[in-house]
Formats: structure tokens, C-alpha cells, sequence
């Protein structure tokens, strides 16, 4: 068995014990969106801003803040991708869950030219996950949560211009 | 007169495996239990030996099958001390059961405004099957409170129950352990005029039970929590129920005749068990009520009392504030299931932590949903007790859940 050190890096439980950008955004104009793993009970609010959205994958992630319950790993995930996507537009939003995904070992993922050269920083610190097969929904709960939120902000321009 | 844990665990051939090197701390019998050599042994040789139809061919093979099948069904009456074995009815799971009861019995009894009564500690299974016929056909569901300590709150029963056409509780909780006065609940119900249903899913695995002195008229159990296989579960009824409740699944077994315009129904049980049934894992079932029956109910009940007491006070004092086990504290109204949170770790990590040690618990909600909502938490962490369990498996998570101190650093 891998051991938890694989786990449960220092930046982990560092995100876990001081989360970034957990809170609130008035919604509407954000995107308001809630992700749940029924196996476990996590779950995630993520509030999503997009600037422009109307210009779909090359708008702005001008602010996201997380809110909801979890382990360190579906907390601590959800931390360091907001701070991953805020000021990246939409389409590299999009590139960073493939690439997140990938590293995951999510089945399905089809990466675009350019994703596995995106720089995944803090992230990287999760990749001991994969080794624990059943924490994976946990790290990617709030990932998917945040596709479901750019489809919704960059369909309902409205919602988030 | 103890039970002897050591030579019960012989008995238990994956307590013998060792993971890293180490053994196998498994504190997860509330969700399943492990199996013991003779329900191993009991499958394979039937599937060796005697495997074939039951209540279809004639040939002598499927005669033997058919008795075998039977004698299953006659010593799951005997342990729950039914009046018939012809009231015992061989189902998929305890769910299965409790849905049985809801649609076959509640969609012929149930209408706009009738009322069901729950508990605020009920497992999913005995929620939402009825929330399903609410939301199809207007029933009403109210729910017993819970006090501090995880018991029932029965100040306010009678005016729960006035007017209920159902009253449907745990025999014991899956997450709180806590078992309730089911005998004097039974009593309620049928004062104000309801049907008494019983999960007994937690408790028949765990106690002598006894439907009659339940006065009960709905029971609901299952056999992987009680050393038996997955895949079969059963639901005792009184028989004059049985007798009038229209089928819950059709197909095959349960008909006495079928012609292009309708059908009739077999007598019980066979009406209520359509299509090819769980066969080996009845043979599988009566092992493993053979083998607790040999190790005694009392015996099982009593060592379970004294190692929840001995979990209890060693969590307590080892950790003080840092643990909070929900439930009532006199083990004398508790079964060997202790829900825990632990500082303010998420249960995931505690169990992650603790499968380190190759200590298995379960961390979630149990489904129990709106339970962890009344208990004001998301999920907890349980450990639960059974018959091959002893001090060393308590002591390990003790050890298990101090370890997860020196990795999260408090």
C-alpha cells in the first residue's frame, strides 16, 4: 500500500486548513452551482464570475469562492483550483479540468493540443491521489462542479454579464 | 457464559489474511459481516453436489434442491421464532423487503392524506420507499424526534400516531446502535389503529428475536449482516396479512394460473417470490443461522453489551473532547455500533488513516441522511461491532485514530 505520505502533502493539508477563496458571491451575477458526491456527502457551492461572457471560451474567470463540506482532499482540491482559474478565461479554464482530469486517471478525457503542457503548480501535489483510487471523486468533485458552472455562465450569458 | 472470541475467529477464514503484513482489524459489520467456514463450505458444496431448480422439475435433484430451499425458509422462522415458516418470504435484501411492503401492502391500503409514521434515526431503505408512494399518491409522513443522546423521544407518540395507517422503525439503529422499546412501539401502533412494521435489519443479526412477543406485523431483515450471504433477504409478515396483500413483483412462482387475460396468485410464500429465487445463498443462510444458533443469541448479545462498554469507555478516555460517539451511553438499550466524529477531521481521512492500519470502518452518512442532519453533522465515522470482534480490535483503533493526530498536526 502507497503510504499516506503520498497522500497527504504538506501543501494539502495546508490548502485543507487554511482554504483559499472560501465564501460567498451574490448570485445572480454569479453562477451558482452545487456539486455532491452521494457515496460520501460531500459537498461543494461554488460560486462562479465570468466577465464577458458572451464571448464564451475566450471570457474571464474573474472570481470564483467555494463553499460546502468535505475531506482534505475534496476540500483542498477545491482551494487550489480556485486560485488555479481565477484571472484564466474560460477556454483555459476548460483546458486545466482536461488536464486535471487526465492527471486523475479519468477515463474519457480527451486532451486538446497544448493541455499536457499546462503548468499545474500546487496541483501537481494531488497526483499521490491516483494511488487511492477511491479518494479520486473526492479531488475531482469540485472540478466537474466547475465545468457544470462554465457551461451554465457561458449558455445563460445573462446570468453573469 | 462468555464466548470464546479465539476459536469463533478460526471460523473465519478471511481473518486469517493479512494485508502488508498485517491482519485484517475489520470493524464494519454493520454494513456487512464476514463469512464463517460452514456458509462457505454449505455454497460451495451445494453448488458441487445439489445445485439445481427449485419448485419446477421433478426429477430427484430438484426434489433435494426444493427441500433444501424449504429448510432454509423453516430455520429462519425458528430464529425469529415465527408461528409459520409459510410467513417467511425469501426477497433480494432487507430493502427489497421494505419496499415490498410499501408498494404491495401500501399502494392497496394508502391513499391522499393517510398517514405513515418514521423515525428521525430510520435508514434510507425504510425512508424513501415510502416517500415514494407520498410523492406518487399524497401520503402524509411524520416522524418520531430523537432525544439528546440519540434515543427516541416518545413524549408525544400517541399524537404522532393518531390517524397513522403505519408505523415503520428500526429495531435498531445502523448508525446510533440505539434500540428502541419495539415490543411497546408495536403496541402504540396497534392502539392507534396502525400497522406495525419492523427494520430488523441491524438487530436479528445481533439478538434473539422473538416477532410474537414483538406483536410486530411487518418484519424486515437480511442475511449478509448475519454471517450469510448477500443476496438474499426476508421479510416476515403475519400470514393473515400475507394472505391479503396483492403481489409486489410478477413473473414466474407466484402465479397459480395465467391465461392471455389474467392471472391468480399462488398461495404465500411463493406469491411474493417471482422468478428463479437466491438458491445456494438459502443454503448459504441456514449455515450461518446454524452456526450464531450454536454460539447462542444470549451469548452473542452479551459480548457484544460488554466490548461496546469496553469501546465506549476506552474512545472516552482516550480522547476526551476530541471524540464525539453519538448514541445513548447504557449499552443495556445499545447495540455494538459506535458513530463517532473525531476532532474536526472529516471522516474520510479518519478512515484513511485508520485502513493504514488495516482497520475498516465506514465513513459517510450511513445512509441515513436526514439522521446526520438531526445529528448536526455531514457524516461520521463508524465502527461496529460482531461476534469475532474482541479488545484488540477496539484497542487498534484507538491506536488508529491517535496516529491520524500526528498526521493532520494537531
Amino acid at each position: 500500500m502507497p503510504g499516506l505520505e503520498d497522500l497527504y502533502r504538506e501543501i494539502i493539508l495546508d490548502h485543507y486548513r487554511t482554504p483559499r477563496n472560501r465564501g460567498e458571491l451574490d448570485s445572480p451575477p454569479a453562477i451558482e452551482t452545487n456539486g455532491h458526491n452521494p457515496l460520501c456527502g460531500d459537498e461543494i457551492t461554488l460560486y462562479l464570475m465570468v466577465d464577458d461572457a458572451s464571448k464564451g471560451d475566450a471570457a474571464t474567470v474573474s472570481d470564483v469562492k467555494v463553499g460546502g463540506q468535505g475531506c482534505s482532499i475534496s476540500q483542498s482540491s477545491a482551494s487550489m483550483m480556485s486560485q488555479a482559474v481565477i484571472g484564466k478565461t474560460v477556454g483555459e479554464a476548460r483546458a486545466l479540468i482536461r488536464r486535471f482530469k487526465s492527471l486523475m486517471s479519468i477515463e474519457g478525457i480527451e486532451l486538446q493540443p497544448g493541455d499536457n503542457d499546462i503548468v499545474l503548480g500546487d496541483l501537481e501535489a494531488l497526483q499521490g491521489v491516483v494511488k487511492f483510487p477511491v479518494r479520486i471523486k473526492c479531488a475531482v468533485l469540485s472540478w466537474n462542479t466547475l465545468a457544470d458552472a462554465l457551461d451554465r455562465a457561458t449558455s445563460e450569458p445573462s446570468a453573469s454579464d | 457464559m462468555t464466548i470464546d472470541v479465539a476459536t469463533i475467529r478460526k471460523e473465519f477464514p478471511i481473518l486469517d489474511r493479512e494485508i502488508d503484513g498485517a491482519p485484517i482489524v475489520y470493524l464494519d459489520s454493520g454494513n456487512t459481516s464476514q463469512k464463517p467456514r460452514a456458509v462457505i463450505d454449505a455454497m460451495s458444496t451445494f453448488f458441487e453436489q445439489s445445485y439445481a431448480p427449485i419448485n419446477r422439475s421433478s426429477y430427484r435433484l430438484a426434489g433435494q434442491a426444493t427441500d433444501a430451499y424449504e429448510g432454509a425458509r423453516t430455520a429462519v422462522a425458528r430464529l425469529i421464532n415465527a408461528p409459520s415458516a409459510d410467513e417467511v418470504v425469501f426477497t433480494k435484501n432487507a430493502t427489497e423487503s421494505m419496499n415490498l411492503i410499501a408498494q404491495a401492502w401500501g399502494r392497496a391500503n394508502l391513499g391522499e392524506g393517510d398517514v405513515v409514521v418514521l423515525t428521525e434515526m430510520e435508514h434510507h431503505a425504510n425512508i424513501v420507499p415510502w416517500q415514494m408512494l407520498a410523492a406518487e399518491r399524497g401520503v402524509d409522513i411524520r416522524y418520531v424526534p430523537l432525544t439528546a443522546d440519540g434515543q427516541l423521544d416518545l413524549t408525544n407518540l400517541d399524537q404522532l400516531l393518531a390517524g397513522a395507517k403505519v408505523f415503520s422503525f428500526t429495531a435498531m439503529s445502523n448508525v446510533l446502535g440505539t434500540i428502541p422499546p419495539t415490543a411497546q412501539l408495536c403496541t402504540a401502533a396497534h392502539d392507534a389503529g396502525a400497522l406495525a412494521v419492523v427494520d430488523a435489519c441491524q438487530y436479528v443479526p445481533h439478538n434473539a428475536t422473538d416477532v410474537q412477543a414483538w406483536d410486530a406485523d411487518l418484519v424486515a431483515f437480511s442475511s449478509h449482516k448475519m454471517c450469510g450471504p448477500s443476496g438474499i433477504g426476508m421479510l416476515w409478515g403475519r400470514s393473515t396479512m400475507l394472505d391479503e396483500m396483492p403481489p409486489f413483483l410478477g413473473g414466474g412462482n407466484m402465479i397459480d394460473t395465467v391465461t392471455l387475460d389474467g392471472f391468480t396468485t399462488a398461495p404465500v410464500p411463493a406469491k411474493f417470490e417471482a422468478g428463479t429465487p437466491p438458491i445456494a445463498e438459502a443454503i448459504g443462510l441456514h449455515a450461518a443461522i446454524e452456526f450464531l444458533e450454536g454460539v447462542g443469541f444470549a451469548e452473542i448479545r452479551r459480548h457484544e453489551m460488554e466490548l461496546t462498554r469496553y469501546a465506549l469507555d476506552t474512545l472516552n478516555d482516550r480522547f476526551g473532547d476530541d471524540i464525539t460517539i453519538f448514541g445513548p451511553d447504557n449499552v443495556e438499550i445499545r447495540g455494538g455500533v459506535l458513530s463517532f466524529t473525531f476532532r474536526d477531521l472529516h471522516p474520510h481521512d479518519v478512515s484513511q488513516v485508520l485502513d493504514e492500519r488495516n482497520v475498516c470502518v465506514r465513513a459517510g452518512h450511513h445512509c441515513a441522511k436526514p439522521l446526520m442532519k438531526t445529528l448536526g453533522v455531514a457524516a461520521t465515522t463508524r465502527a461496529s461491532l460482531y461476534l469475532y470482534n474482541d479488545e484488540s480490535d477496539v484497542d487498534a483503533l484507538v491506536e488508529g485514530l491517535a496516529g491520524a493526530t500526528d498526521i493532520f498536526g494537531f
